[in-house]
């Protein structure tokens, strides 16, 4: 069989490397070329302006503002998912305590689990209407609830000043669910015997969950951590169909000027190009710096 | 698959939406094939019957933006136009996403030979005609009109309708409907409560009152698009400073955004904002849900253009008889009388440059805006078309027969402006934006004009952007 390897290694690979290569890399590095052009999206012509389209951009009020929104979400999205993700998954595995031995989730954990996971399966385009109806201000389910409380109901999507909160906690909510299951997976990689030992020395789940559960899951909060920052410089889909980065840019992202820019309201490929240079390497650069501090030292279960 | 649903996202952050305008790159970087030349091109004799040299046997492709209007009218200008090229074969398509499905076919040199650029996909016209991708016009206008003997096509068509498809001189884009802006209202709801359309400033305040105090907003607007607002705006500054105060603003003139009748208008139309005649909410709702709630009668007035009353066909209650009226005067200074409507052509159509049957998709044009073809149109999709009165004789909704009365009784005093189809993104982004802080009270009238010259301002001095000059 020895003789018949390379043949077959050949014909197995070679399409797929092919189709990567015509279909991903190739656009990837045209990309960087289209950047320093002036490329208008519409004719063949475009004419190499060098560096001018990322000196534009230093200046570009609307870019800068896009990329404050982006930090903001960086700041805020991860954390707060992964700790709404472990403290939900730390429930579903080991919060049911009371008169019964042994670790166990809290009652409906089954039950719990799925409801948590329903953002996922539906696209996104789908939340992002559905929230814009739950934050629809008249008829909206959020505040016909306000208002049944007697509360003031604010406008949500047409405020500024609410607004990109408001798109920030449906990001968060679409993406619990996720690491729930995640973390729950992990959490029942742990062997037993370390809750049980833990509990037999009267330890409460706090400390349960930051001295035993968060360091032995920590491989896994950091995958999460990356993830998260990464998807929270993109926000593209969720902010375009519900604020469209309005009102008055208040909701804006880089995902969103760059689609804007080429697509939108002008045709400014070579410019918006350029946006997407600057995004992928403020999201590798997120992405590596994530994976260096959070590195530590792997711990093995035997 | 989870994992690798947020893989994918994770390209998407930074990386898909680059390659994907890279791809379609692939064929501007490998360059050089910039003038093909006309060598492909499809090309008849011209005589009497074909003024605009149609070879009878090319084939013509048509993509038409599946929007609102649908279809089927497409289909039946097709037919028609086969009805008199019978030996040429007609390749039709619909979609709604004009600028990813033409894009590379733009770049590649092989476009369609007609397209109805519109809808949020719409290509931006001013990227189009600087590139000098969309061919000419201008023989189409000279050429005999089709079924109205001794007028040329230019001479059936309403006024206004040349000019808004105009670059520099060159007529480069037929707008094919003929749309009205204005503020709508019920005349069933009117009659009911025995309220007046005001045709004054201070008597549209005392009626906002009058509204609000029967328990009923009187304005609600599509605050997540608040652009909406600035066309009765500007319109009452218009009026109020005659048809240069358009002109300045179309043309980038500094200030323009400034001028004393954009202050008084500003001033004006703070009024509703101030005392709250607004619906609650209302910069949180999208223009569907505007629309919608008023037609549920939580609101008396909305801005709108002529589409709305198809836009809202399906949730508009029997009877409700919507009626579109002029903006009011601010006063007896006013240069041009309170009947004088925005009216503008819209719909895009265009020949793309480098289409290999220019003349056929000119000849498809002219079928379009034959009396035959334009009442076709109105007849399917319930709007009104560039051509003088292709209405005769034909039963329209109760809407629209208000739009026609409307641009009758304004006439030569209509009016337009055209920076929006000049500089997208100056209506659609900055304006935009500034009337949405306008219109929810966070920022006063000059605030509001100093955003709006400030979005100007940054058009003006992008010198990537073409910039266009209107007579007058």
């Amino acid at each position: 069989m020895r003789h018949g390897k390379y043949p077959l290694i050949i014909v197995f690979l070679v399409p797929p490397l092919l189709l990567y290569g015509v279909f991903v890399l190739s656009p990837y590095l045209q990309a960087f070329q289209i950047s320093t052009t002036n490329w208008l999206g519409y004719s063949a012509h475009a004419d190499s302006v060098g560096m001018a389209n990322f000196r534009t951009l230093l200046h570009d009020g609307q870019v800068w503002n896009a990329i404050k929104n982006n930090a903001i979400m960086l700041a805020v999205v991860p954390v707060l998912t992964i700790v709404l993700g472990l403290f939900f998954a730390t429930m579903l595995n080991m919060g049911g305590r009371k008169g019964r031995a042994g670790v166990t989730g809290v009652r409906g954990t089954s039950v719990y689990r799925m409801v948590y996971f329903f953002p996922q399966v539906l696209s996104v385009v789908i939340i992002a209407l559905l929230w814009k109806e739950v934050y629809h201000p008249n008829n909206g389910l959020l505040n016909g609830a306000l208002r049944a409380l007697g509360l003031p109901a604010p406008t949500w999507l047409g405020d500024p000043r609410t607004a990109f909160w408001c798109v920030l906690a449906v990001m968060v909510w679409s993406n619990v669910g996720f690491y729930v299951v995640l973390f729950g997976a992990a959490m029942s990689a742990v062997p037993r015997d370390i809750y049980e030992a833990v509990m037999l020395d009267g330890a409460s789940r706090w400390t349960t969950l930051r001295r035993i559960t968060v360091p032995l899951l920590w491989d896994t909060v950091q995958v999460a951590w990356i993830y998260l920052a990464i998807a929270a410089l993109d926000g593209f889909i969720l902010v375009q169909q519900m604020t469209n980065g309005g009102p008055n840019f208040s909701s804006d992202v880089i995902g969103l000027r760059m689609y804007e820019t080429a697509f939108g309201s002008e045709s400014k490929f070579g410019y918006a190009s350029a946006i997407g240079v600057v995004m992928l390497f403020l999201t590798l650069s997120v992405a590596v710096l994530a994976l260096r501090t959070a590195r530590r030292d792997r711990i093995e279960y035997s | 698959m989870n994992r690798r649903e947020i893989l994918r996202r994770t390209a998407a952050a930074g990386l898909l939406a680059t390659p994907a305008a890279g791809l379609l790159a692939g064929c501007a970087t490998s360059g050089g094939d910039d003038d093909k030349g006309d060598s492909g091109a499809y090309k008849g004799t011209k005589s009497e019957q074909n003024p605009l040299g149609v070879k009878e046997d090319a084939p013509l492709e048509v993509v038409i933006f599946n929007g609102g209007f649908g279809e089927q009218y497409a289909k039946a200008h097709e037919a028609m136009y086969k009805e008199k090229y019978p030996k040429a074969e007609i390749k039709h398509s619909a979609t709604q996403e004009i600028n990813k499905t033409l894009q590379p076919r733009f770049v590649d040199g092989t476009p369609p030979d007609v397209v109805n650029n519109s809808g949020a996909g719409q290509i931006d016209f001013n990227g189009l005609v600087s590139q000098n991708a969309i061919a000419d016009l201008g023989d189409l206008l000279a050429a005999p009109s089709l079924d109205i003997p001794g007028k040329s096509v230019k001479d059936t068509l309403l006024p206004g309708a040349v000019e808004v498809g105009s670059y520099d001189g060159k007529f480069l884009v037929l707008n094919y409907t003929y749309t009205a802006y204005g503020i709508w209202y019920s005349t069933k709801t009117f009659t009911e409560r025995n309220w007046q359309y005001a045709k004054t400033w201070d008597e549209h305040i005392a009626l906002c009152k009058q509204i609000k105090a029967a328990g009923v907003a009187p304005w609600t607007y599509a605050g997540k698009h608040p652009r909406y607002m600035s066309w009765p705006l500007i319109a009452t500054a218009i009026k109020f400073g005659g048809p240069s105060v358009a002109v300045a603003i179309d043309n980038l003139e500094p200030n323009a955004w400034k001028s004393d009748a954009m202050k008084a208008a500003a001033d004006a139309w703070y009024q509703i904002v101030k005392d709250k005649y607004i619906l609650d909410g209302s910069p949180g709702l999208d223009h569907i849900q505007s629309q919608t709630a008023w037609c549920q009668g939580k609101a008396a007035f909305i801005s709108c253009g002529s589409w709305l009353e198809s836009e809202q066909a399906k949730v508009t209650p029997a009877g409700f008889n919507m009626a579109i009226a002029p903006t009011p005067s601010l006063g007896s200074g006013d240069k041009l009388p309170f009947e004088a409507i925005r009216g503008t052509a819209g719909e895009p159509f265009m020949v793309p440059a480098k289409a290999k049957n220019v003349a056929g998709g000119l000849e498809y044009f002219r079928t379009m805006l034959s009396k035959k073809g334009a009442q076709d149109f109105t007849k399917k999709v319930s709007s009104l078309t560039v051509v003088a009165g292709a209405t005769d004789g034909i039963e329209l909704p109760f809407g629209l027969t208000t739009v026609v009365k409307a641009l009758e009784a304004s006439g030569s005093n209509g009016f337009n402006w055209v920076y929006n189809n000049y500089y997208r993104k100056l209506e659609r982004e900055l304006v935009d934006a500034a009337c949405g802080e306008f219109f929810s009270g966070r920022s006063t009238p000059a605030e509001f004009l100093d955003q709006c010259q400030k979005g100007a301002d940054t058009i003006a001095q992008d010198s990537s952007i073409k910039k266009y000059k209107r007579a007058a």
